[in-house]
C-alpha cells in the first residue's frame, strides 16, 4: 500500500465516495437526494477517513440528525471505514443550490419547486407559483408554513388542489 | 464561569431566541386553525435551532465543557439572559401575533448586520437566522395587518396587545457595558443602528392595520442582565422538567 497521499489524490476513489453520500435522500422528501438539495456540500478524503459536509436548510432542520445518520451508513456499506460527517452553516444554504434534476423531480412527486432567485426578494412582494399538477399560476397562498420548515402550504385556484410550495430562501 | 463579553452576549441572543422558541412551541395542538398551527411550530423551530447553534458556540467560548444542553437545561432563571418580551405569555392569537412581529421587525435588520459580525461563526449563524426571520416578519406583519384591520374584536385585541408589550421593546435598543467593546471591534450589533429600520417598519405595518402606535413611557428593563419577570421561571419549569427529574437523561 501506498498510503494515505494516494489515496487523498485518487478521483476515483473520491468520486465513489461522492456517489454514496449523494444517494443518501431526504427523509421529509424522499424522491430528493442530498446533492440535489444542495444540503449535500462536499466529500473528502484525507489520510484514509471520508468526510461528508453537509449544511442545514433551516437552523432548526430535524432531519439533519437523520441526514448525517444516513451518510455515514451509505460511506460504511460502500466500503470506507469510519467515515465522518461535518454540519457547516457558512455559506448559508439558498434554494438556488437546488439542481435543475431535483426541481423537476419535486414537481412530478407535487411539490411546486422554488420560483425565483432568493436574493433580493422584497418582503412583502407576492411571489407566483405555478401549480405542479395542473401548471396553472391562478393559485393562492394559504399559508406561509407548511408540513416541513421549507415549505409554505398553497392552494390551485384551477384545478381546486392544494399543493405545498418549496420556499425560496 | 469563563464570563467574558463574548459569551454573555452569545448567551443573550441564545437564551432570547429559546425562550420565544418555546412560547411559540406551546401553540401548538391549541392554534385556532391548522395552518397556524403549523406555522407557530415552524418559527418555534427556527428559533430553537438558532439557539442550538448559538448555545453550541456559547460552550465553546466558555471552554468549560457545557454544551447546548447543559446551557438550556441546567441555569436557573437569573442566569437566563433573554430581553423581557419574548417571556411575556402568550395571552391571545393577536398577543403572540403582535409579540412576533414586534421581535421580527428587530430581529431581521439586527441579524442581517450580526450576519458581517467578526467572529465568524456567529456570522454564520446570524446569516442563516436573517433568511427565517424574514419568514417571521413577513407572517407576523400579514397577521397583524390582518387582526388590526379586521373586526372591532380583533382590532381591540391587536391595540390591547401592542399598548401592554410596547414598555418591554426598548430593551432591543439598549447597549451595556458588555456589548460596548464588542461592537466597537466589530463583534457584536450596534442595536441603536436598526432602529431607523425597525421604526419604518412598524409605522408601515401599523398604519395599514389602523393600529396606533403607542407613546414610549416607563420601560422595561432587566433580562439581559437576569432580572426577569415571573414568566420565566414558570417557561423554565417545564422546558427543564426531564433534566431536573433525570439528570443526564438521554435517548
Amino acid at each position: 500500500m501506498n498510503g494515505a497521499a494516494t489515496i487523498a489524490t485518487d478521483p476515483a476513489l473520491r468520486e465513489r465516495a461522492w456517489a454514496a453520500a449523494a444517494s443518501v435522500c431526504d427523509p421529509e422528501i424522499p424522491v430528493l437526494s442530498i446533492a440535489d438539495l444542495g444540503v449535500l456540500r462536499d466529500v473528502r478524503i484525507e489520510n484514509g477517513v471520508v468526510e461528508a459536509v453537509i449544511t442545514p436548510t433551516y437552523s432548526g432542520c430535524p432531519a439533519m440528525n437523520m441526514i448525517a445518520l444516513e451518510i455515514e451508513v451509505a460511506l460504511e456499506n460502500a466500503g470506507f471505514a469510519r467515515p465522518k460527517v461535518t454540519t457547516v452553516l457558512s455559506p448559508a444554504w439558498t434554494t438556488d443550490w437546488m439542481t435543475e434534476a431535483g426541481k423537476t423531480k419535486l414537481r412530478e412527486y407535487g411539490i411546486a419547486p422554488p420560483a425565483a432567485k432568493a436574493g433580493r426578494r422584497a418582503l412583502f412582494g407576492e411571489e407566483q407559483v405555478a401549480c405542479p399538477h395542473c401548471g396553472s399560476t391562478e393559485t393562492a397562498r394559504i399559508s406561509e408554513f407548511g408540513s416541513t420548515a421549507c415549505k409554505a402550504l398553497w392552494r390551485c385556484k384551477a384545478c381546486a388542489e392544494p399543493f405545498d410550495y418549496f420556499k425560496c430562501i | 464561569m469563563t464570563d467574558t463579553p463574548l459569551f454573555q452576549y452569545t448567551l443573550r441572543l441564545a437564551d432570547t431566541a429559546l425562550v420565544l422558541g418555546h412560547r411559540l412551541s406551546e401553540w401548538v395542538g391549541h392554534s385556532p386553525v391548522i395552518e397556524e398551527d403549523l406555522a407557530f411550530g415552524n418559527m418555534g423551530l427556527d428559533l430553537i435551532g438558532q439557539a442550538r447553534s448559538l448555545y453550541s458556540h456559547a460552550g465553546e467560548i466558555e471552554g468549560k465543557g457545557r454544551d447546548e444542553d447543559a446551557l438550556a437545561y441546567l441555569r436557573d432563571a437569573p442566569d437566563y439572559r433573554n430581553i423581557l418580551l419574548v417571556e411575556q405569555p402568550n395571552g391571545n392569537f393577536a398577543a403572540t401575533m403582535v409579540r412576533q412581529f414586534l421581535y421580527a421587525a428587530f430581529a431581521h435588520p439586527y441579524f442581517e448586520a450580526l450576519a458581517h459580525s467578526k467572529d465568524k461563526t456567529l456570522a454564520a449563524i446570524a446569516a442563516k437566522a436573517v433568511k427565517e426571520m424574514a419568514y417571521h416578519l413577513r407572517h407576523s406583519a400579514e397577521w397583524t395587518i390582518r387582526l388590526g384591520d379586521g373586526t372591532d374584536e380583533s382590532h381591540r385585541r391587536a391595540q390591547d396587545a401592542l399598548d401592554e408589550l410596547w414598555p418591554y421593546t426598548a430593551e432591543m435598543f439598549e447597549t451595556d457595558q458588555v456589548e460596548r467593546a464588542l461592537i466597537e471591534a466589530g463583534v457584536a450589533v450596534d442595536p441603536s443602528a436598526v432602529r431607523a429600520t425597525w421604526d419604518k417598519t412598524l409605522d408601515h405595518v401599523l398604519s395599514e392595520a389602523t393600529l396606533v402606535r403607542p407613546r414610549d413611557g416607563y420601560m422595561q428593563s432587566g433580562g439581559r442582565i437576569g432580572r426577569h419577570s415571573e414568566h420565566l421561571g414558570h417557561i423554565l419549569s417545564e422546558l427543564q422538567f426531564v433534566q431536573r427529574a433525570y439528570p443526564g437523561a438521554s435517548w
